[in-house]
């Protein structure tokens, strides 16, 4: 038992935890993003997916170039939310079911590819140089940066503006002459390039790219965005709970405390219904989020 | 119902175009490929077994979408519900004494794993009523929560020793096959069917039925009318998640006479496909199901030539389209209207 709290307090438990965030932390910001113009992102699972299997694909051709992953896996979250948007925003389509459907496109495309690329049902080949230490990976620099300007850029800027206009009230937004689906368009576009950066960050850490990887992370980073009450820095802060939950699940694994394993895996889903039970509510979605607009 | 014919056969036709490209992508020809899904399904009586073998869970999960669409709710936790409903109809039927009469075995089973569905469903209804939390992330939750529990439970106590399966069910419980040169197809299909007749009758004939679909169409207004909104939520998830948790009678009443872990997964997600293309009414989803049901056999009679999760990348297609031409369909149709 003290051996475990001693673990909690390492630097390689800070480390850990770090890693471990990141992605529900970029997926999160880009939900943010997405929602405040009033699109919800159910998508954002299949959006890390596409993301991490991008970077896959991008760093096995060059032998480990981060530089491609990252090229890639943005590019390919980036694909996966213009066609989400294509279906919620140009043609109105609900978007929960819109968002369900781009994440069974992800799961089903993302194992075809693996087939058809690298004859494997399962995983990637290894990619060299990647998995290693955290504070030299340069995307981990980007994504803090990132995270910053999301940040300032949503609440300090024209766009920033426009993009919680439409998604509070879409027809004011349009009477004062903002074109709302276009603004919703690149809302959408930049929350793709982010939760995809955060797939780029699943390979980055692992290695290669595994079969279902995401792992419901989409729908965590969704209810870390509601807990953050919609604000960037406060969805990375619950990303980081989030992340931290993890973490101590791993560690529990490798103490037995008597709680069987199979049960402790839970714990982030648990945590994850726990705090949406407890925090809806007490934060203010966007106002028109969900509701499609139509200029006529 | 022409606009619905039109509408799902523009998907069809998307879906069958996408589906192409990828065939062609792996250096096939679509047409022999697609050749071949029909005659190994349709072709034979083989093949025809197969695809009501198949058809069969997914009737009763496009129920249990369909059954919370009517009410407004979105349940994409079915793969969970029917996990758990399998499994607990497997430890039912393993601890069933050999003496019970043949058909209240089979009714012990069966409700074993309703209920189970339905708590598992009925306690993202609970979150939703009492804590506002959606549905579907918490539906989504419980899949993961439900899928460690069966392993958990499994490991510790019922699974029968180096394997992930539990001791085979009562011979009494079993279900009898219904022929087609030795398929899979079982009489849980009457099951099915008789449920979806159930699920018609509720929603058409009944007080409760209309409430519920109130409920559905405008929550205020029902609310207004009296209609206890909160114990309509709840009592829409608790229904659809039995229905996903009567699945166990397929698969394992009447096919491998134990749970097995994994046994029946994918069948809840295409549900939602199920639902989406017949439209949430009892007689559609029969329709789909049995169009589902031949995708799902037949692709894995095309597995040689053509990865098995090309099938999955259809049906998202199919969801996907049927999302926004019905959209698309019902504006037109509504300002046609208001011209007139």
């Amino acid at each position: 038992m003290t051996e475990l709290l001693l673990s909690l307090v390492s630097l390689t438990f800070v480390m850990q935890v770090l890693r471990i965030t990141m992605p529900y932390a970029l997926a999160a910001i880009g939900g943010v993003v997405s929602e405040r113009s009033g699109v919800t992102n159910i998508a954002l699972e299949g959006i890390l997916l596409m993301g991490a299997f991008g970077a896959a694909v991008g760093a096995y051709d060059t032998d480990g170039s981060v530089v491609v992953a990252v090229g890639y896996g943005v590019a390919a979250g980036m694909v996966t939310a213009a066609l989400y948007a294509v279906a919620v925003v140009t043609f109105q389509a609900d978007q929960i079911v819109s968002g369900v459907a781009i994440n069974m496109l992800a799961y089903g495309v993302t194992p075809y590819l693996l087939k058809v690329f690298y004859n494997s049902s399962s995983n990637s080949p290894k990619i060299k140089g990647f998995g290693g230490k955290l504070f030299s990976n340069p995307v981990f620099w980007l994504a803090l940066a990132l995270m910053v300007v999301v940040q300032l850029v949503v609440t300090r800027t024209r766009w920033g503006l426009r993009v919680r206009a439409v998604g509070d009230n879409p027809e004011a937004a349009h009477t004062l002459g903002v074109s709302v689906n276009a603004i919703r368009w690149q809302a959408v576009l930049a929350s793709g390039a982010l939760a995809g950066l955060g797939g780029v960050w699943l390979v980055l850490s692992g290695s290669s790219f595994v079969a279902e990887m995401s792992a419901g992370r989409g729908y965590i980073a969704l209810a870390a965005v509601i807990m953050g009450s919609w604000r960037p820095v406060w969805a990375c802060a619950a990303s980081l709970l989030f992340g931290f939950a993890e973490a101590v699940e791993n560690n529990l694994q490798t103490y037995h405390l008597g709680i069987p394993n199979e049960l402790i895996q839970t714990f982030p889903y648990v945590l994850t219904m726990v705090t949406l039970a407890g925090f809806i509510g007490r934060s203010r979605a966007p106002g028109a989020l969900g509701r499609p607009f139509s200029a006529r | 119902m022409k606009r619905e014919a039109v509408t799902i056969g523009i998907a069809l036709f998307v879906a069958a175009l996408a589906g192409s490209l990828l065939i062609w992508f792996v250096g096939k020809s679509p047409l022999d490929v697609y050749a071949l899904l029909l005659t190994s399904t349709w072709g034979t009586s083989y093949g025809i077994g197969q695809v009501l073998f198949k058809a069969t869970p997914l009737i009763l999960t496009g129920l249990s979408v369909a059954v919370a669409f009517k009410v407004g709710l979105f349940n994409i936790g079915a793969e969970g519900q029917l996990a758990i409903g399998s499994f607990a109809t497997g430890l039912c039927g393993a601890a069933l004494p050999a003496a019970l009469p043949g058909p209240l075995a089979v009714a012990l089973c069966v409700l074993a794993g309703m209920l189970a569905g339905a708590a598992l469903a009925g306690l993202a209804g609970v979150l939703k009523t009492r804590y506002g939390a959606h549905e579907v992330i918490n539906t989504i939750m419980l899949n993961f929560v439900a899928s460690a529990v069966i392993l958990w439970a499994g490991n510790a106590h019922f699974f029968v020793r180096y394997t992930t399966h539990t001791a085979t069910i009562s011979d009494n419980a079993t279900l009898h096959h219904l022929g087609f040169a030795g398929s899979e197809a079982n009489t849980s299909l009457v099951l099915a069917l008789g449920l979806a007749a159930a699920v018609a009758y509720f929603f058409h004939r009944t007080r409760r039925g209309f409430e519920w679909r109130a409920v559905g169409h405008n929550p205020r207004a029902a609310q207004n009318a009296g209609v206890r909104i909160g114990s309509a939520v709840i009592g829409a998830m608790a229904v659809s998640g039995a229905l996903a948790g009567a699945v166990g009678a397929n698969y394992v009443l009447g096919y491998k006479s134990y749970y097995e872990r994994g046994i029946g997964s994918g069948v809840g997600v295409m549900g939602i496909a199920v639902a989406l293309l017949g439209r949430n009414h009892p007689a559609g989803i029969v329709a789909a199901a049995l169009l589902l049901g031949t995708l799902s056999h037949g692709g894995l009679a095309v597995a040689e030539q053509v990865p098995k999760d090309l099938v999955q990348i259809l049906q998202a297609i199919i969801i996907l389209t049927v999302a926004c031409v019905s959209v698309v369909r019902a504006r037109r149709a509504h300002s046609a209207g208001a011209a007139a």
